[in-house]
């Protein structure tokens, strides 16, 4: 079963826990500047929006590289970058509609989210359950379990 | 080891700047933030030197926890000597600018000297450098922050700033980060505003690695963060109330200090309460409260996000406050409402949000005009030092306007920027005051909870609940229930909870989490982050050789055991007049000898030879 973050931001806190998670996964140190996904502060609004790579099916990134270094993990479905190939053009960066895939200054290569292999860090840590890893085909199970919930039959009726 | 082992010092007064090792031998026996930054404060400083002169010092620091993933480790805190007390001031804040300047590779920042001109401190990892901020000068902390967002296009850059209130003097002013989190209490702001400095502005983007122990810190922030979501206080409690969970409980057991201290229940407190903050509003049906949020690494994350109603007359024709910022913690609440008689959530929630607009306590403050009610009432103060407002108790217009006039200095503000203690002695009534060592009064009444008093009158920085929780044990019963109303036991309870406060404040984290967590439970957190051998025992050592070191400070700073004292409205002249404590005051001098006793001080309160040399002091 393949499975995606799903992301409730109305359960968000604004913690970073997913930030330290994530870049201690991938750099080995807590660094929420070198973390994949990343919280947005809505000041005004009062509201915490994570955001990260959604695995695009027909990624752009994936498409715009000149050199194949961002590949689909068919265990995963993510589409991950392999770090050797990857040349450091930065086509990927423009390609990419959402923002999600960035250059990495001191690795000369771009990094995206690559789900942990599986298991993803920032699920993981997250303390209120706004970044789940649900099953991509079932995606809006809850909101639809949600939603059921307020039509349920009457006692009696 | 989780520190990054580097210290900045900044030299405002030549405007150089220095890299230097952190001093471990002193990590060792201090651990971090409050600790070592004070142990390096009493080393560097002259105890009797001027509060708001260059020979003081200013040290923003982290702890070795702040920036990893332990829950609540993103705080940092401001150690200096305080203008409003003349004792030690250490002032912790949260947000998320503690975790930046450790980001970027930085223990802690010693500010010395004054700067000829206004400037702010800019650190983009190793590359620091003082800016000019003229153009700062003048302005408030949120439009300081907008500006140097602006000006270095950088939108992740966390900012600490001070306000206008400080610039003009206000003895109470706070370091304002992230646009509503405080380092808040002593006038931490107004040493930064005498040495010219504005702001810190701080990116990294080195994080904070050296974990001694990465599967162990793992294992054991995992469980830390297990115990604070199954504990009713830090997993229901504080998410969805915030600390103003407290309000009715505290007002129950008539321990709610109102107008001025004169009464300790509030008939107004239920308007002003969690509860109240989350009732949709008439106006536009939308509730004070819109969500909690959580400062760096906070898996409690208590903080208010909260809206003014714009119909109220406090925002009416002024947009820049109709949107979401800081709300109604529990001791604004009390101190802008219930001490001065206030029932109004949009009128105190505008002036907190002025609080953190232009960078002053709101605990101060608000006190500071209960005591200018009581001077009012009086007729200490007319309507000509008011301009023409009615300044009695339970006037949200009062506070409104006492607010505006304090974030700029304005008419009345620069004498309600003097502080309780010196406004009541200017205008003829110092017993008016309700301050311990010049501080004021935080949100719980040592009449109708003794141990508190104790905790007051003996605090290190002037009355705090802070330095010394008791309302946990007393009130909330943990870790064990003791009688609010009993002086008994309480010298040993106060020293303990001092002590481990000390620790907990020194470590990164969030004294918050000690509603759940013991030193058991955070003991094995540093003990995995750093070297060394970090036991709750030692620890425990450690809070009391910072409490002692503390004491060494202020009693070289002039003060004496006759400043562990209370307001004799407390102890004397005014005993409780309703609730669970009625006909109660505060039993100090019961408690103070034997406190002086378990501290292992002389009677007059001076830590012996024989205690200094067992903590190696």
């Amino acid at each position: 079963m393949l499975r995606s973050l799903q992301i409730e931001p109305e359960k968000c806190t604004g913690c970073l826990q997913c930030e330290m998670a994530c870049s201690y996964h991938a750099e080995g140190v807590f660094n929420t500047a070198k973390s994949r996904i990343k919280v947005f502060t809505f000041h005004e609004e009062g509201r915490f929006v994570p955001y990260t790579c959604t695995q695009c099916s027909e990624a752009w990134c994936m498409h715009a590289c000149p050199v194949e270094a961002i590949v689909i993990n068919e265990t995963t479905g993510a589409k991950e970058v392999i770090d050797d190939i990857c040349v450091g053009c930065k086509v990927c960066t423009i390609a990419c509609p959402f923002g999600t895939i960035n250059y990495n200054t001191e690795t000369k290569v771009t990094y995206k989210c690559d789900l942990c292999g599986g298991d993803p860090e920032c699920a993981k840590a997250c303390p209120t359950q706004a970044i789940t890893y649900v099953d991509s085909d079932h995606g809006g199970l809850e909101r639809m379990r949600a939603h059921a919930a307020q039509n349920l039959p009457q006692e009696g009726a | 080891m989780a520190w990054t082992r580097k210290v900045l010092r900044v030299n405002l007064t030549e405007g150089s700047l220095q890299e230097e090792p952190l001093n471990m031998e002193w990590a060792n026996d201090y651990l971090g933030q409050r600790g070592l930054a004070t142990k390096y404060l009493v080393e560097e400083i002259d105890p009797k030197c001027d509060a708001l002169g260059p020979d003081n010092k200013m040290i923003m620091t982290t702890g070795p926890l702040t920036g990893t993933m332990a829950a609540t480790g993103g705080r940092y805190s401001v150690v200096t000597k305080s203008p409003l007390t003349g004792a030690i001031a250490c002032s912790n804040s949260g947000g998320f600018i503690g975790n930046e300047i450790k980001s970027a590779g930085w223990d802690m920042v010693i500010f010395e000297g004054k700067s000829p001109s206004p400037v702010y401190l800019y650190l983009e990892d190793d590359n620091a450098q003082l800016l000019p901020a003229d153009d700062l000068w003048g302005k408030s902390v949120w439009e300081a922050d907008e500006l140097i967002h602006t000006k270095h296009q950088d939108p992740l850059i966390r900012i600490a700033a001070i306000g206008r209130s400080a610039e003009q003097g206000c003895l109470y002013a706070a370091i304002v980060n992230d646009l509503h989190r405080a380092a808040g209490r002593s006038g931490v702001g107004t040493v930064m505003a005498s040495k010219n400095l504005k702001a810190v502005a701080a990116r990294g983007t080195k994080g904070v690695g050296n974990i001694e122990n990465p599967a162990e810190f793992f294992k054991a922030t995992q469980e830390g963060k297990k115990v604070l979501a199954e504990n009713a206080v830090t997993g229901e409690g504080l998410p969805s109330m915030g600390t103003q969970v407290l309000m009715n409980v505290i007002n129950e057991v008539g321990a709610m200090p109102t107008r001025n201290m004169r009464e300790v229940q509030f008939e107004g407190a239920g308007k002003i309460s969690a509860e109240a903050m989350h009732e949709p509003r008439d106006n536009d049906g939308k509730p004070n409260l819109t969500t909690n949020g959580a400062c760096f690494g906070c898996t409690i994350a208590c903080g208010r996000i909260s809206t003014i109603d714009q119909g109220h007359f406090t925002v009416e024709n002024k947009p820049q406050y109709w949107g979401n910022s800081g709300g109604l913690e529990y001791e604004a609440a009390w101190a802008l409402g219930s001490d001065c008689g206030v029932d109004d959530l949009d009128a105190c929630t505008y002036a907190n949000f002025l609080c953190n607009e232009d960078g002053y306590d709101p605990i101060s403050f608000g006190s500071t005009v209960a005591a200018a009610m009581e001077l009012y009432e009086a007729g200490a103060i007319t309507k000509e030092h008011t301009d023409g407002i009615d300044f009695s108790f339970g006037s949200a217009e009062a506070l409104a306007k006492a607010a505006e006039w304090v974030s700029t200095g304005e008419g009345f503000g620069k004498d309600l920027g003097l502080g309780s203690k010196r406004l009541c002695e200017k205008y003829g009534h110092p017993e008016f005051s309700m301050t311990v060592k010049g501080q004021e009064f935080p949100a719980y009444d040592p009449r109708g909870i003794q141990g508190i008093g104790l905790a007051y009158a003996t605090s290190n920085r002037g009355a705090c609940h802070l330095r010394g929780y008791t309302i946990a044990s007393e009130i909330l019963g943990i870790p064990e229930k003791t009688d609010p109303l009993e002086t008994e036991g309480k010298a040993e309870l106060v020293k303990a909870f001092q002590d481990a406060t000390a620790a907990v404040d020194s470590t990164g984290l969030c004294v918050f989490t000690t509603f759940a967590w013991t030193l058991e439970d955070i003991a094995p957190q540093v003990n995995a982050a750093c070297e060394g051998d970090w036991s709750a025992d030692k620890m425990l050592e450690v809070g009391e050789r910072i409490w002692n070191m503390e004491r060494d400070f202020n009693m070289a700073a002039g003060l004496t055991g006759k400043d562990d004292t209370l307001p004799k409205r407390l102890t004397k002249d005014m005993a409780a007049n309703s609730g669970p404590a009625e006909g109660k005051v505060n039993n100090l001098a019961e408690m103070l000898p034997k406190y002086y006793e378990v501290r292992g001080w002389t009677p007059d309160g001076v830590p012996t030879d024989e205690t200094r040399q067992r903590l190696g002091l």
